[in-house]
Formats: structure tokens, C-alpha cells, sequence
């Protein structure tokens, strides 16, 4: 994992130091509100329902037990105990004091976090692949390209001020976990015909309002050209950019009115005259690698036979395993899912003790380093096969090994009416009656790989857009109403959902889902998965159960 | 009126011709559209030329002129509009201007310190009480992980 150098350090130490600055003149009246929220915003505070809201930046989802036990202390010290983590891998805080969050930011800077462009229409914390490094299936680590990009666009001077939000995602896989597709630029590496590693560039996704899919700008960029390349990128969206109305104003709208052929184009022009001054060298790439070498795996790892003896013993282990761990690249270890989609805990949320604990177990069983994930979850991704019956226990224990992750209750949720002030519906409340009518674990097992994404407002921070079944909350004369979509993905096969039908009442949500299952259920194929039936007979036969009594 | 300029206040004697008004003796900036209309009329004066360019102007408009130009005035109708940040880039970085690029109009000092690092050398702030927090703005931060203009 990177480790900041003293060139890091001081420079997120003079952050605070700013952001302080700000604060203060807020809070004496110097500066303005308008003024005020967009300082305030590049640092990842919001204001919100009930109180300020803090976001601080999961470096491209990494964190490590250190960190994880200073959020604990955050949470404990100025929130309510517990922090929620986000789809683009950050953390948030619900209840911190505006006037505090100066000795937060100080208190994060201890540990090498910030909360630096975390908001605001600017160039956000770039996200990645959470099992980067030790998938099975990668062409190159995406890492220490996004350490590289993540340098490159803090306190980036010419491209603070966009006409809207920038986000970026890598993947370094040859299966999208990071919703690159979804991104206003998506990065993948891939491998040309000499056998040399680069990147495809796709520019334009995005979600909220006008979801799309983003399109490939560039098929093959050598990696010298990384940062050129996203220069120009970025020099045309923030000259064109449209500024004149918000919701047309992330550059998928840029790309959409102007055409991708015209766009690339001027991407085109721009970039042959910056390429050759901003050349990312060799040296430089080699020397970030070395910050992501691999951990000292022991070599001996894969003769334990203790681990498939337990889950011979031990069905709830086994069914734990199957669901919330992966294949790693390493013979003998596994990266294990924490769900943090237990029953009765909002999607997203942990506790001060639980992060404490997690820390812990991360320091005995997984080199001290900790992700999170795109869903809303967090991965040990280092763990010895002879570990696992303990660290199973243990997270038992902390109720973070709900064995149900790529299931219908491993939900992706946004904070919605309880604490969002832009919400129409809450999200929370629905999320929990979802689970509890799911919570037989042999009915979600055999439904198998469902995603269900829940927003309570339009702007679809929890990409219902893309769910492969999405509720949006939606504002019917002051009650609040949810619009169903099916069959979306963001994953290789992106895809924005389609909607079922007319919006269904609050208390009709729950039925409406077990309803989608049940058809899934009855009309499926052998090993046919939801996303592939929906794909095959559309929404038609699950429409017409849904609203069968109306 | 007192500005910033080269990490100093100073006073300033430039003053702004509007459109509609008469063309007058002394240090004057024009708008981009007087420019390209009165340009022979202007490069006729003894006066030192300045002109304004707005975000939604186009750089690449007053790049042959630029060796009579003393002045770029680069004006925010509204501080988030970002392209101004831009157009300072471009006007140093590419087309190597080696005259005073000013920000005018509706700014934060907050913004002071990223307007330096993309070249831009001089700052008439909204209100001349906010110079001082302006410059030392300009020392907010010692390190950069990018290259910056000067
Ligand atoms: C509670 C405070 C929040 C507020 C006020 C808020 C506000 C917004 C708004 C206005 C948008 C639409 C932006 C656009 O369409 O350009 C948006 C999109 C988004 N938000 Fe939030 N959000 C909040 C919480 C969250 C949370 C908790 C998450 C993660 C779980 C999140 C993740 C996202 C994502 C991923 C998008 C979509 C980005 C895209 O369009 O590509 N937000 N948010
Ligand atoms: S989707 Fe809407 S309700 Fe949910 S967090 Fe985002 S802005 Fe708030």
C-alpha cells in the first residue's frame, strides 16, 4: 500500500491548515455561504438534514488498520459512533460539527487521509477494483496507476472549478468490478497485439439523472500518456463543458451533444500538442510499483487441509465461504468479504467497536491492510486458507459474516429521507424490510446473483440505474413512491435498467420485489442468473405479475 | 485601486474602456469585440493596450496580437466558472505570454493561489480589504503534485 513520503505529508498537513482557515473566516463572516459551500464541498463537507456531512477519501479503496482505528476513533470522538461507507469506496460521517471538522481533518492527516476533493465539482478520489492485486483474472495491477492519478489530481490548479463533478475508475481485470463503464472516465488495462500493456480509455459515463454508458475514446493509449491523455480530456470538458444548466453539465452531456467523433477530435488536437511535455516515465511508473509489491505470502499456505476438513464439518463456515470469499492468485489464500448488509444494520454502516475489531483482524490475519468495495462492503484480501475458520468466527461474532454478498440482500442504499436533504423516499427503512422478507438464507441462495440498488432521489447515488433490480424513490403530491427498473448492470455488460411499470406505493415494495423473484424463480433456465433471464424473456412476465391486481 | 501584482500591492493604473465608451489616453483594457473592431485605431495610441477576455471568449482569437498587448484581463462573471483557469494556462503554457495576465470581476481570494499556478500574475479582488488574505493565500501551500506556471 502507498506510504506517503514528506512531500505528501506536508502537503495535506498545509490542507487542514487552509481548510481551517476557511472555516474560521466562514464562521466570522468573511465569507459567503455560496463561497463558503464551495470551499467547503472540495473537502468533502456537505450540509445536510440534520447536520454537516463529512467524506473522506478510501484512496482507490485502500486503507489500512491504522486508519480503520482512527475512523473508529472519529466516529466515536465527534459522530455517533458508526460511519458509512460509499459505492466509490469512501467513508462518510453523518454528524460531525461544522467547527470541528477542522480537528478532524488534522485528526486524519495523522494517519496519511484526507478528505480532499471528495465533493464538489471537481476531480474526485479515483476509484478501482477492489481485489487489485490479487484477483485471478488481472492483465496488470491498476493501483499504482491510480496512486499516480490520485497525485495528479489533488489540488490539480486548472481543473478545480469544472463545469460539474469528474469522476474516474480503473480496472485492471478482464471482469469490471469497479464500474468503469459508469464513470466520466473509465480505465482499463489491456493488452495490445505486441503484447504490450496500456490502457483503453472510455469517456462519457455516468449515472444521476441521465444515466449512460460510457463510450471507448482511445482502444490503445501507451501508459507514458496516461496523465497527457487525461489532461486533455479534461482541458475540453472544462473549456466546452456545458455551464449554463446542472443537470446538463457532466461531460457525458459534452460527449452526447457534441458527438463522439466531433469530442474526440478536439481530444485528439489537444493531446498532440501536450503529449510530449508530460510524459510519465518509466522510472516513475517502477518506482510507485514498488510501494505495491506483494506482501510476504508463505509459500507453504495451500497444504493446510484443516480448511476443507471444517467445511465439511461446519455447513454455516462452508456457506460462508462459498458466498463471501473469493480465489485469490496466491495457492492457499482467499480474500474474504465482510457484508455489511447484516439484517438489521443499514447497508454501508459501521460501528466505532466493529471498525476497532476489524482492524484487528486485519493486523492477525491479513497484513493490516483492509478494502472496501464498490457495494459497500470491506474485503480482507490476504487471508491464509487456515485462517479463515477463526476469522469466520470472529466476524461472526461482530455480525459483519452475513453470508450473502452478490446476493438479493447484499443491497447497494443511499442514506436517502433519513438524512439526505435532496431525498423524496427514505431508502433505509425499505432496504430493511427487503432483507427481513429475504431472510431465509436457502430461498437468497438459490435466487443467487441478484443486485438490487435503492436511491432515494433521482440523483441515484446508489446506482438504481444500473442494478440488475433498481428502486428509485420518487415524489408522488408529498408520499413517498418507488419506481422499479430490471435488467441493468455495471458490470462488463453495462446496462442501464428498464422500468417495470407505473411507480408502486411504499408498502408495495417489499411484495413487488418478492414478486420479481418468485417469476425468476418459477421461469429461470437450468443455471440461467436473473440478469441473463431478464435478458432473455424481458420485463414482460415479471410486469405482468407485479401489478396482476391492478 | 489598489491589486496584486508579482506578490505585491501595488496601484494600479489601468482603467477599463466599456464598449459603448469613448476610447481615452492612458493605460486602457479593452473587451475582446473592441479589440478585433478598433484594433488599427488602438495600436495607433501611445497608450499600453490591455484587453479583456471573458470564458466564453476564445484564446486562440488574440493569439497573433498578443506581442501588442500588454495587459490580459481575465474576467469572472461568476467565480465557479472554471474555464477562465484555462484560458491562463493556455495563454502561458502554450502561446507563451509574456505580458500581465490579471484576474478581474467576481473571485474568491480563495482562488488567488490556484489562479498563480496557472500563470496568472496579478489580482484586482471584488474588495481591496481582502489583498492581504489574497497574497498570503500564495503561500497556502509549499508543495504541488503538478507543474505550475509561473
Ligand atoms: C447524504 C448526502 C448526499 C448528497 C446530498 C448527495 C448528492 C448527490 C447528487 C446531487 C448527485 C447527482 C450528481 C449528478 O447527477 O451530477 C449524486 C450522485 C452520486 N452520489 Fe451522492 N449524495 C449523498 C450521499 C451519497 C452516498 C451515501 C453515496 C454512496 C453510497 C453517494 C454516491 C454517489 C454516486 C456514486 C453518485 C452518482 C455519480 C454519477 O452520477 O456518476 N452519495 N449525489
Ligand atoms: S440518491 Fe438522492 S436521496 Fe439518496 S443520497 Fe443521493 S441525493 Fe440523497
Amino acid at each position: 500500500m502507498y506510504q506517503y513520503n514528506n512531500h505528501d505529508q506536508t502537503l495535506i498537513e498545509q490542507r487542514v491548515a487552509q481548510f481551517r482557515r476557511q472555516t474560521e473566516s466562514f464562521l466570522k463572516g468573511q465569507i459567503s455561504d455560496d463561497q463558503f459551500r464551495a470551499l467547503r464541498l472540495m473537502n468533502g463537507l456537505y450540509v445536510q438534514t440534520h447536520a454537516p456531512m463529512l467524506r473522506i477519501a478510501g484512496p482507490y479503496g485502500l486503507f489500512n488498520s491504522k486508519q480503520i482505528r482512527k475512523l473508529a476513533h472519529i466516529a466515536r470522538t465527534y459522530d455517533k459512533n458508526y460511519c458509512h461507507f460509499t459505492t466509490r469506496q469512501n467513508v462518510q460521517f453523518n454528524w460531525p460539527q461544522l467547527e470541528q471538522v477542522p480537528d478532524i481533518l488534522e485528526e486524519l492527516a495523522s494517519v496519511q487521509m484526507h478528505a480532499i476533493q471528495t465533493s464538489g465539482n471537481c476531480l474526485r478520489n479515483t476509484s478501482s477494483d477492489h481485489l487489485a492485486g490479487v484477483c485471478i483474472d488481472e492483465i496488470e495491477d491498476p493501483r499504482p496507476y491510480c496512486e499516480i492519478i490520485r497525485q495528479w489530481t489533488t489540488l490539480h490548479p486548472e481543473f478545480a472549478y469544472l463545469p460539474r463533478k469528474f469522476k474516474i475508475a480503473v480496472s485492471g481485470a478482464q471482469h469490471d468490478r469497479a464500474a468503469t463503464q459508469l464513470h466520466d472516465i473509465g480505465l482499463h488495462l489491456v493488452k495490445n497485439d505486441a503484447g504490450e500493456i496500456g490502457f483503453r480509455v472510455l469517456v462519457g459515463g455516468g449515472l444521476g439523472r441521465t444515466p449512460i454508458i460510457g463510450q471507448v475514446i482511445k482502444p490503445y493509449l501507451d501508459k507514458k500518456h496516461l496523465l497527457s491523455y487525461l489532461e486533455a480530456i479534461l482541458r475540453i470538458y472544462n473549456l466546452f463543458g456545458r455551464r449554463d444548466n446542472k443537470y446538463k453539465a457532466r461531460i457525458k452531456i459534452l460527449v452526447k451533444e457534441s458527438g463522439m467523433e466531433k469530442f474526440s477530435e478536439l481530444v485528439e488536437k489537444e493531446w498532440l500538442l501536450i503529449r510530449d511535455d508530460l510524459e510519465l516515465s518509466t522510472d516513475r511508473i517502477d518506482a510507485i510499483k514498488t510501494q505495491f509489491t506483494p506482501p510476504a505470502y508463505e509459500t507453504d499456505a495451500g497444504q493446510d487441509t484443516g480448511f476443507a476438513q471444517r467445511q465439511l464439518e461446519n455447513k454455516a463456515f462452508a456457506t460462508w465461504v462459498k458466498y463471501n470469499t473469493v480465489d485469490h492468485k496466491i495457492p492457499g489464500y482467499r480474500a474474504a468479504f465482510l457484508s455489511l448488509k447484516a439484517p438489521d444494520s443499514p447497508p454501508g454502516d459501521m460501528t466505532d467497536a466493529q471498525l476497532d475489531a476489524v482492524a484487528d483482524l486485519a493486523d492477525r490475519y491479513s497484513f493490516g491492510e483492509i478494502r472496501s468495495t464498490h457495494r459497500q462492503n470491506l474485503i480482507l484480501a490476504d487471508v491464509k486458507q487456515a485462517d479463515l475458520f477463526p476469522l469466520w468466527q470472529q466476524l461472526d461474532a461482530l455480525k459483519l459474516a452475513t453470508p450473502n454478498i452478490g446476493t438479493a440482500t447484499d443491497m447497494i442504499c443511499c442514506p436517502g429521507l433519513d438524512f439526505c436533504s435532496l431525498a423524496n423516499a427514505s431508502s433505509i427503512s425499505v432496504a430493511k424490510e427487503i432483507n427481513d422478507a429475504l431472510d431465509d438464507l436457502d430461498y437468497l441462495h438459490d435466487i443467487g446473483d441478484v443486485k438490487i440498488n435503492m436511491s432515494g432521489c433521482m440523483n441515484g447515488c446508489a446506482h438504481q440505474s444500473v442494478g440488475h433490480i433498481g428502486i428509485l424513490g420518487v415524489d408522488k403530491k408529498g408520499a413517498e413512491w418507488y419506481q422499479l427498473t430490471l435488467g441493468g448492470s455495471s458490470e462488463n455488460e453495462a446496462a442501464i435498467g428498464e422500468r417495470l411499470g407505473p411507480a408502486v406505493a411504499k408498502d408495495q415494495v417489499t411484495k413487488a420485489i418478492t414478486t420479481i423473484l418468485d417469476v425468476y424463480i418459477e421461469q429461470r433456465l437450468d443455471d440461467e442468473s436473473f440478469l441473463d433471464m431478464v435478458k432473455r424473456v424481458g420485463i414482460t412476465p415479471f410486469k405482468e405479475q407485479v401489478y396482476a391486481n391492478n | 485601486m489598489q491589486i496584486i501584482k508579482d506578490k505585491q500591492i501595488i496601484d494600479d493604473r489601468w482603467s477599463y474602456v466599456a464598449d459603448d465608451a469613448e476610447l481615452k489616453n492612458g493605460d486602457i483594457s479593452v473587451s475582446l469585440a473592441r479589440w478585433k473592431k478598433d484594433k488599427q485605431l488602438l495600436l495607433k495610441s501611445d497608450s499600453k493596450i490591455g484587453v479583456r477576455i471573458g470564458p466564453a471568449d476564445s484564446v486562440e482569437d488574440i493569439v497573433a496580437d498578443l506581442k501588442d498587448i500588454q495587459l490580459i484581463e481575465l474576467d469572472f462573471p461568476a467565480f465557479a466558472d472554471g474555464r477562465i483557469f484555462s484560458h491562463a494556462w493556455l495563454l502561458r503554457g502554450r502561446y507563451n505570454y509574456q505580458g500581465e495576465i490579471r484576474a478581474t470581476g467576481h473571485f474568491m481570494p480563495d482562488q488567488v493561489f490556484y489562479l498563480s499556478r496557472v500563470g496568472v500574475n496579478a489580482f484586482s479582488l471584488e474588495k481591496t480589504e481582502d489583498l492581504p488574505v489574497a497574497l498570503s493565500t500564495l503561500n497556502d501551500f509549499s508543495v504541488n503534485y503538478q507543474k505550475s506556471i509561473h
